[in-house]
Protein backbone atom coordinates (compact mmCIF):
# COMPACT_ATOMS: atom_id res chain seq x y z
CA UNK A 1 0.00 0.00 0.00
CA UNK A 2 1.13 3.56 -0.74
CA UNK A 3 2.30 5.34 2.40
CA UNK A 4 1.71 9.09 2.57
CA UNK A 5 3.87 11.11 5.00
CA UNK A 6 1.41 13.29 6.93
CA UNK A 7 3.36 16.31 8.26
CA UNK A 8 1.69 15.72 11.65
CA UNK A 9 1.41 11.92 11.97
CA UNK A 10 4.23 10.55 9.81
CA UNK A 11 3.90 7.73 7.27
CA UNK A 12 0.34 6.46 7.10
CA UNK A 13 -1.61 4.23 4.69
CA UNK A 14 -3.22 6.03 1.75
CA UNK A 15 -6.74 4.79 2.65
CA UNK A 16 -6.72 7.20 5.62
CA UNK A 17 -6.42 10.18 3.23
CA UNK A 18 -8.63 12.13 0.81
CA UNK A 19 -7.35 14.09 -2.16
CA UNK A 20 -8.41 17.73 -2.25
CA UNK A 21 -7.18 19.21 -5.55
CA UNK A 22 -4.43 21.61 -6.53
CA UNK A 23 -2.88 23.66 -3.70
CA UNK A 24 -2.14 27.40 -3.37
CA UNK A 25 -5.25 28.52 -5.29
CA UNK A 26 -6.17 31.80 -3.66
CA UNK A 27 -9.78 32.98 -3.69
CA UNK A 28 -10.04 36.38 -5.40
CA UNK A 29 -9.91 39.04 -2.67
CA UNK A 30 -12.85 41.00 -4.07
CA UNK A 31 -15.29 38.68 -5.91
CA UNK A 32 -17.67 41.57 -6.72
CA UNK A 33 -15.09 43.18 -9.02
CA UNK A 34 -13.85 39.91 -10.52
CA UNK A 35 -14.80 39.25 -14.16
CA UNK A 36 -16.72 36.11 -15.11
CA UNK A 37 -13.63 34.81 -16.87
CA UNK A 38 -11.40 35.34 -13.78
CA UNK A 39 -14.00 33.74 -11.52
CA UNK A 40 -14.33 30.74 -13.86
CA UNK A 41 -10.55 30.35 -13.89
CA UNK A 42 -10.46 30.44 -10.10
CA UNK A 43 -13.21 27.84 -9.85
CA UNK A 44 -12.42 25.43 -12.66
CA UNK A 45 -9.04 25.98 -14.36
CA UNK A 46 -6.13 23.95 -13.01
CA UNK A 47 -2.53 23.47 -14.16
CA UNK A 48 -2.84 19.67 -14.63
CA UNK A 49 0.91 19.13 -15.19
CA UNK A 50 2.68 16.00 -16.34
CA UNK A 51 5.28 15.88 -13.59
CA UNK A 52 5.47 17.72 -10.27
CA UNK A 53 2.12 18.86 -8.92
CA UNK A 54 1.47 20.72 -5.66
CA UNK A 55 -1.77 19.50 -4.22
CA UNK A 56 -3.90 19.42 -1.07
CA UNK A 57 -4.59 16.26 0.88
CA UNK A 58 -6.58 15.69 4.03
CA UNK A 59 -5.61 13.08 6.61
CA UNK A 60 -9.30 12.57 7.25
CA UNK A 61 -9.08 9.27 9.18
CA UNK A 62 -6.08 10.42 11.21
CA UNK A 63 -5.35 13.93 12.48
CA UNK A 64 -8.06 15.22 10.08
CA UNK A 65 -5.85 18.16 9.02
CA UNK A 66 -5.46 19.45 5.46
CA UNK A 67 -1.84 19.66 4.28
CA UNK A 68 0.05 20.22 1.04
CA UNK A 69 1.97 17.68 -0.96
CA UNK A 70 4.37 17.72 -3.93
CA UNK A 71 3.71 14.64 -6.06
CA UNK A 72 5.00 13.51 -9.43
CA UNK A 73 1.91 12.74 -11.53
CA UNK A 74 3.93 10.38 -13.76
CA UNK A 75 5.51 8.14 -11.11
CA UNK A 76 3.01 8.88 -8.28
CA UNK A 77 6.07 9.47 -6.07
CA UNK A 78 5.53 11.93 -3.23
CA UNK A 79 8.54 14.23 -2.86
CA UNK A 80 7.46 16.48 -0.02
CA UNK A 81 4.57 17.21 2.33
CA UNK A 82 4.17 20.31 4.53
CA UNK A 83 1.49 21.83 6.77
CA UNK A 84 -1.22 24.02 5.24
CA UNK A 85 -0.38 27.71 5.51
CA UNK A 86 3.31 27.34 4.65
CA UNK A 87 4.43 29.12 1.46
CA UNK A 88 4.60 27.36 -1.88
CA UNK A 89 7.99 25.63 -2.13
CA UNK A 90 10.43 26.08 -5.02
CA UNK A 91 10.04 22.99 -7.22
CA UNK A 92 13.65 23.18 -8.44
CA UNK A 93 14.85 22.91 -4.81
CA UNK A 94 12.60 19.92 -4.23
CA UNK A 95 13.97 18.10 -7.29
CA UNK A 96 17.53 18.83 -6.08
CA UNK A 97 16.70 17.51 -2.56
CA UNK A 98 15.11 14.38 -4.03
CA UNK A 99 18.23 13.58 -6.06
CA UNK A 100 20.60 13.93 -3.12
CA UNK B 1 -50.81 10.06 26.94
CA UNK B 2 -47.75 8.57 25.36
CA UNK B 3 -44.80 7.64 27.50
CA UNK B 4 -41.86 9.81 26.42
CA UNK B 5 -39.26 8.16 28.63
CA UNK B 6 -36.02 7.49 26.74
CA UNK B 7 -34.36 4.17 27.43
CA UNK B 8 -30.60 3.89 27.04
CA UNK B 9 -29.68 0.89 24.92
CA UNK B 10 -26.19 -0.54 24.52
CA UNK B 11 -24.86 -0.60 20.95
CA UNK B 12 -23.59 -4.12 21.68
CA UNK B 13 -27.00 -5.60 22.59
CA UNK B 14 -27.61 -8.96 20.92
CA UNK B 15 -24.14 -9.30 19.39
CA UNK B 16 -22.38 -12.62 19.44
CA UNK B 17 -19.54 -12.65 22.01
CA UNK B 18 -16.00 -12.72 20.59
CA UNK B 19 -13.71 -14.89 22.65
CA UNK B 20 -11.03 -17.29 21.51
CA UNK B 21 -9.62 -19.24 24.44
CA UNK B 22 -6.01 -18.32 25.13
CA UNK B 23 -5.90 -15.92 22.16
CA UNK B 24 -8.22 -12.93 22.32
CA UNK B 25 -11.28 -11.44 24.00
CA UNK B 26 -13.33 -8.55 22.63
CA UNK B 27 -15.44 -6.90 25.32
CA UNK B 28 -17.63 -3.78 25.39
CA UNK B 29 -16.47 -1.12 27.87
CA UNK B 30 -18.89 0.51 30.34
CA UNK B 31 -20.87 3.63 29.39
CA UNK B 32 -18.68 6.72 29.58
CA UNK B 33 -18.68 10.50 29.42
CA UNK B 34 -16.96 11.74 26.27
CA UNK B 35 -16.11 15.14 24.84
CA UNK B 36 -14.51 16.35 21.66
CA UNK B 37 -12.31 19.33 22.56
CA UNK B 38 -10.87 21.72 19.94
CA UNK B 39 -8.58 24.62 20.69
CA UNK B 40 -4.99 25.89 20.56
CA UNK B 41 -2.29 24.79 23.00
CA UNK B 42 -3.14 27.60 25.44
CA UNK B 43 -6.79 26.54 25.54
CA UNK B 44 -5.69 22.91 25.91
CA UNK B 45 -3.61 23.67 28.98
CA UNK B 46 -6.55 25.55 30.54
CA UNK B 47 -8.82 22.60 29.69
CA UNK B 48 -6.34 20.28 31.43
CA UNK B 49 -6.97 22.11 34.71
CA UNK B 50 -10.73 21.67 34.44
CA UNK B 51 -10.53 18.08 33.24
CA UNK B 52 -7.93 16.95 35.76
CA UNK B 53 -5.68 15.29 33.20
CA UNK B 54 -2.95 16.97 31.17
CA UNK B 55 -4.07 17.11 27.51
CA UNK B 56 -0.98 15.78 25.70
CA UNK B 57 0.76 18.30 23.46
CA UNK B 58 2.48 15.59 21.47
CA UNK B 59 0.34 13.97 18.80
CA UNK B 60 -0.98 10.41 18.94
CA UNK B 61 -0.69 10.15 22.73
CA UNK B 62 -3.10 9.18 25.50
CA UNK B 63 -2.72 10.55 29.01
CA UNK B 64 -4.73 8.94 31.85
CA UNK B 65 -5.24 9.72 35.50
CA UNK B 66 -7.93 8.83 38.01
CA UNK B 67 -10.22 7.10 35.48
CA UNK B 68 -10.02 9.98 32.98
CA UNK B 69 -8.20 9.98 29.66
CA UNK B 70 -7.21 12.67 27.15
CA UNK B 71 -6.16 11.55 23.66
CA UNK B 72 -4.52 13.93 21.16
CA UNK B 73 -6.12 13.19 17.80
CA UNK B 74 -4.74 16.17 15.88
CA UNK B 75 -2.76 19.38 16.43
CA UNK B 76 -5.84 21.10 17.90
CA UNK B 77 -8.18 18.21 18.68
CA UNK B 78 -8.52 15.98 21.74
CA UNK B 79 -10.87 13.19 22.76
CA UNK B 80 -11.72 13.30 26.47
CA UNK B 81 -13.08 10.19 28.20
CA UNK B 82 -14.35 10.04 31.81
CA UNK B 83 -16.65 7.79 33.85
CA UNK B 84 -20.36 7.78 32.99
CA UNK B 85 -22.58 10.53 34.35
CA UNK B 86 -19.98 13.31 34.59
CA UNK B 87 -21.07 15.38 31.58
CA UNK B 88 -22.58 18.34 33.46
CA UNK B 89 -19.91 18.50 36.17
CA UNK B 90 -17.00 18.26 33.73
CA UNK B 91 -18.51 20.69 31.27
CA UNK B 92 -18.90 23.25 34.06
CA UNK B 93 -15.35 22.66 35.34
CA UNK B 94 -13.77 22.89 31.87
CA UNK B 95 -15.75 25.99 30.83
CA UNK B 96 -14.77 27.66 34.10
CA UNK B 97 -11.07 26.83 33.61
CA UNK B 98 -11.18 28.16 30.04
CA UNK B 99 -12.73 31.45 31.14
CA UNK B 100 -14.13 32.32 27.66
CA UNK B 101 -10.94 31.46 25.74
CA UNK B 102 -11.73 30.47 22.15
CA UNK B 103 -12.45 26.72 21.99
CA UNK B 104 -15.13 24.13 21.28
CA UNK B 105 -16.31 21.47 23.71
CA UNK B 106 -18.87 18.99 22.37
CA UNK B 107 -20.56 16.21 24.33
CA UNK B 108 -20.19 13.02 22.25
CA UNK B 109 -20.96 10.56 25.08
CA UNK B 110 -23.80 8.95 23.14
CA UNK B 111 -22.28 9.19 19.67
CA UNK B 112 -19.26 7.09 20.61
CA UNK B 113 -18.97 3.75 22.25
CA UNK B 114 -15.98 1.48 22.82
CA UNK B 115 -14.70 -2.03 23.32
CA UNK B 116 -11.39 -3.59 24.27
CA UNK B 117 -9.45 -6.20 22.33
CA UNK B 118 -7.13 -8.09 24.63
CA UNK B 119 -4.99 -11.20 24.69
CA UNK B 120 -1.84 -12.50 23.00
CA UNK B 121 -3.56 -12.38 19.57
CA UNK B 122 -5.05 -8.88 19.96
CA UNK B 123 -2.69 -7.40 17.34
CA UNK B 124 -3.43 -10.22 14.89
CA UNK B 125 -7.20 -9.84 15.23
CA UNK B 126 -7.05 -6.04 14.74
CA UNK B 127 -4.75 -6.48 11.74
CA UNK B 128 -7.70 -8.11 9.96
CA UNK B 129 -9.00 -4.61 9.22
CA UNK B 130 -6.46 -2.13 10.57
CA UNK B 131 -3.72 -0.95 8.22
CA UNK B 132 -1.22 0.31 10.80
CA UNK B 133 1.82 -1.59 12.03
CA UNK B 134 0.63 -2.60 15.50
CA UNK B 135 3.88 -4.11 16.75
CA UNK B 136 4.59 -2.74 20.23
CA UNK B 137 7.91 -1.27 19.02
CA UNK B 138 6.02 0.92 16.50
CA UNK B 139 2.69 1.34 18.29
CA UNK B 140 3.74 1.41 21.97
CA UNK B 141 1.59 1.42 25.11
CA UNK B 142 0.08 4.90 25.52
CA UNK B 143 -0.06 5.59 21.78
CA UNK B 144 -3.48 6.44 20.34
CA UNK B 145 -4.68 7.61 16.96
CA UNK B 146 -7.69 7.90 14.74
CA UNK B 147 -7.42 5.37 11.92
CA UNK B 148 -9.71 2.97 10.06
CA UNK B 149 -10.85 -0.58 10.65
CA UNK B 150 -11.98 -1.79 7.24
CA UNK B 151 -14.16 1.18 6.20
CA UNK B 152 -15.06 2.50 9.64
CA UNK B 153 -13.27 5.34 11.43
CA UNK B 154 -12.01 4.23 14.84
CA UNK B 155 -9.76 5.62 17.56
CA UNK B 156 -7.23 2.98 18.51
CA UNK B 157 -5.47 3.30 21.87
CA UNK B 158 -3.01 0.76 23.23
CA UNK B 159 -3.60 0.54 27.00
CA UNK B 160 -1.26 -2.42 27.64
CA UNK B 161 1.13 -4.59 25.63
CA UNK B 162 -1.72 -7.00 24.80
CA UNK B 163 -4.75 -4.68 25.15
CA UNK B 164 -6.28 -2.10 22.83
CA UNK B 165 -9.19 0.25 23.48
CA UNK B 166 -11.23 0.79 20.31
CA UNK B 167 -13.43 3.88 20.27
CA UNK B 168 -16.00 4.21 17.45
CA UNK B 169 -19.34 5.70 16.44
CA UNK B 170 -22.08 3.49 17.83
CA UNK B 171 -23.73 3.00 14.44
CA UNK B 172 -20.50 1.37 13.18
CA UNK B 173 -20.58 -1.31 15.89
CA UNK B 174 -22.50 -4.05 14.00
CA UNK B 175 -20.18 -3.65 10.97
CA UNK B 176 -16.91 -3.68 12.92
CA UNK B 177 -18.03 -6.35 15.38
CA UNK B 178 -19.20 -8.61 12.55
CA UNK B 179 -15.85 -8.40 10.77
CA UNK B 180 -13.92 -9.01 14.02
CA UNK B 181 -16.07 -12.03 14.80
CA UNK B 182 -15.49 -13.42 11.32
CA UNK B 183 -11.73 -12.85 11.63
CA UNK B 184 -11.63 -14.40 15.10
CA UNK B 185 -12.48 -17.80 13.57
CA UNK B 186 -9.14 -17.70 11.73
CA UNK B 187 -6.96 -17.18 14.81
ZN1 LIG C 1 -2.12 13.23 10.14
Amino acid sequence: MLLIPCPHCGNRPELEFRYAGEAHIARPADPSTTSDQEWAEYLYFRSNPKGLHIERWRHVSGCARFFNCVRDTVSDKILKTYPAGQPKPDLADIVKEAHQ
Amino acid sequence: MSDSKITRRSAFEGLHPIQVEGAVTVAPTPYATRFSFRGDSKAASACSKGFGVMLPNALLKAESDNGRTAISLGPDEWLLIAPDGEVEALEAAIEKALDKQHHSLVDISHRNTAFTVSGPKAETLLASGCLLDLHVSVFPVGMATRTIYSKADIVLWRTAADTFHVELWRSFVPFVWGLLEEASHEL
